[in-house]
């Protein structure tokens, strides 16, 4: 017994052992190599190069130390960025996963014909956002666009939502969330079947009415899709930028400008390649501490 | 009158039918009406464009502004770059997400689920944080306006890897011990055991990263400053310019090469893509 439990300590691999570690990293090796190239390996080399003033062409980068992250924090535009994402975040959210909760539970009377509604319905989800932000300045047009249809009759005044410093951002949130509704929904949708039909039986039995049922019910029950769509989606609208970049460019004036469009600018048009890896620092922590609340109240939130 | 308790019921669930029905219609025509919105200014003249009200049908259908909006700028050359770049995207991500996945499922190996977390973990970090590096690294390796460039940075694809490896652990033992005993090595077994049981998954796992791929706007944006080295949404993006001065009209049907592929793609494969979605809970 002695004998063969320190042969095992001396790691003398059997020869299947040996055989199974060259397979394990020969086919590991691919995946590993390029999410430490291109994923692992920029958050240091973001945090290196945030500490210098640098316009990525030249050979000389000046150290600034902390000098990038002051700047940031003192930069007015800064918190404007800020503010527009968080606000893009929390109404683009709340607004689609309302709206796609309602649809699932009206898809999951199972009418006729709903897999073609849930089909039209999702199609956004996969269409190119180029193309759609493409279709809806085109609608936001303030004098041929087809929105003015829908206003004008309503009685509002005619208006340029893409250079207008207070609706263009809206107009962005507006295409998110029509473009989001489709993928919350089927989710909903899938919570939706895994609820067993004998609870709403037994309700109905009970007396409750489709309000109770609702929040005493079905809402509860899908808290874990809820949950899940809450946190993904809020992290999904703080990355965008394909919408923002086509439709308003971030303007007029930064009011629809996010942090991400913001970064692009900083690095990729204005070359301040220090600043824009700070900000990319600061996206990365906020998002990983978003991530990591999501893990540690997953379990307590939830209703399973 | 006496309420007949039964024709009562049938009433209401009636009503409640048509509700749904209209609920139901009025957001597929909201959801729906941009892309039809698109086709019908496509084929409009310039000056049905400028009207308001709008019209719904214009008098002659003008199909030439598909041929007008293709001369604008080299599309065919950006079909040519999309396709390349999104197939060997595919191509390469659905084969080291596959090695990747068959060692977690099969291969016995000390720390795998250490470096399985690992991995995972590295789902987590957001791609934007990697475009500054990601472009020094090219400039470094003078990839920038290469195919190269725009897909190996986004060739690990750790969703499909765990996609994978879940589909792999479904597959009986028995089959994998059979393959073992007759002296097949790991690579025998990934080849013409996992794989062949897993068509339907990697079939759905290869159309999601088509679209992904197909539709990349923001890191093809960056790595590409060439014309002819742009990808149909960059390409689109870049006929919107002022320099090009184009009408509604044209960037609507330029858009429609953007979307043409990739609506083929979700009407034949449409109940695959959103159960796949429902199921698997891909990320959109």
């Amino acid at each position: 017994m002695a004998l063969f439990s320190r042969k095992r300590t001396v790691h003398s691999m059997t020869i299947r052992e040996k055989r199974d570690f060259h397979a394990f990293v020969g086919f590991t090796a691919p995946t590993f190599i390029l999410l430490g190239i291109f994923i692992l390996w920029p958050i240091f080399y973001s945090f290196y190069l945030s500490l210098f003033k640098w316009n990525m062409i030249s050979p000389k980068k000046t150290f600034l130390g902390f000098q990038n992250y002051q700047d940031m924090f003192g930069d007015p535009v800064f918190w404007l960025v800020v503010k527009n994402t968080l606000l893009m975040a929390f109404f683009t959210v709340i607004v689609k996963m309302a709206i796609s909760l309602y649809l699932a539970t009206q898809l999951n009377k199972k009418v006729k014909g709903s897999s073609v509604y849930r089909a039209i319905i999702f199609s956004p989800t996969f269409t190119a956002n180029v193309a759609i932000a493409m279709v809806w300045a085109w609608i936001f047009e303030p004098t041929f666009g087809l929105l003015r249809v829908v206003l004008k009759p309503l009685g509002f005044p005619m208006i340029d939502w893409i250079h207008s410093t207070s609706h263009s951002l809206p107009a962005v949130i507006i295409v998110l969330i029509w473009s989001g509704i489709g993928y919350d929904m089927v989710l909903f949708l899938a919570a939706l079947k895994n609820i067993s039909l004998e609870i709403y039986d037994a309700a109905l039995v009970d007396g409750a009415n489709t309000y109770q049922i609702f929040w005493r019910i079905t809402f509860p029950l899908v808290s874990p899709t809820t949950f899940f769509l809450l946190i993904t989606g809020f992290i999904n609208v703080l990355k965008a930028f394909d919408i923002v970049r086509i439709m308003t460019e971030g303007g007029p004036l930064n009011s629809s400008n996010v942090v991400v469009h913001f970064l692009y600018q900083n690095a990729f048009q204005w070359f301040r390649t220090g600043y824009a890896s700070a900000l990319a620092l600061i996206l990365f922590v906020f998002i990983m501490f978003i991530t990591l609340i999501q893990n540690r109240l997953s379990k307590r939130w939830v209703h399973y | 009158m006496q309420n007949n308790p039964i024709a009562t019921h049938r009433f209401s669930k009636i009503v409640s039918t048509i509700a749904t029905h209209g609920i139901l219609l009025a957001a597929t025509i909201i959801i729906g009406m941009p892309f039809v919105w698109m086709l019908i200014t496509a084929i409009k003249s310039p000056q049905e464009v400028s009207i308001f009200p709008p019209i719904w049908w214009p008098k002659v259908v003008r199909w030439d502004n598909f041929v007008t909006a293709w001369n604008t700028a080299p599309f065919g050359r950006f079909y040519i770059n999309s396709i390349i770049t999104a197939g060997a995207g595919v191509l390469l991500g659905l084969i080291t997400s596959a090695f990747a996945a068959y060692a977690f499922a099969r291969i016995r190996f000390k720390y795998r689920d250490f470096f399985f977390l690992l991995m995972l973990a590295a789902m987590m970090i957001p791609g934007q944080i990697a475009l500054i590096p990601n472009y020094v690294i090219l400039a470094k390796l003078k990839w920038i306006n290469t195919y190269q460039g725009i897909v190996v940075p986004h060739i690990a694809n750790v969703f499909g890897a765990f996609l994978l490896r879940q589909y792999f652990m479904t597959i009986p033992d028995s089959l994998y011990d059979a393959a073992e005993i007759d002296g097949l090595g790991h690579m025998k077994i990934m080849l013409h055991v996992a794989l062949p049981l897993s068509k339907p998954v990697l079939g759905t796992l290869l159309l999601y990263l088509f679209i992904q791929k197909w539709n990349a706007y923001l890191w093809p944006l960056i790595v590409t400053s060439k014309q002819n080295m742009r990808t149909l949404p960059v390409g689109l993006a870049m006929i919107r310019s002022a320099e090009y001065a184009i009408g509604p009209e044209h960037l609507m049907a330029a858009s429609i090469f953007v979307l043409v592929p990739v609506l083929i793609i979700y009407f034949l494969a449409q109940k695959q893509l959103i159960e796949g979605i429902a199921t698997g809970a891909v990320k959109g």
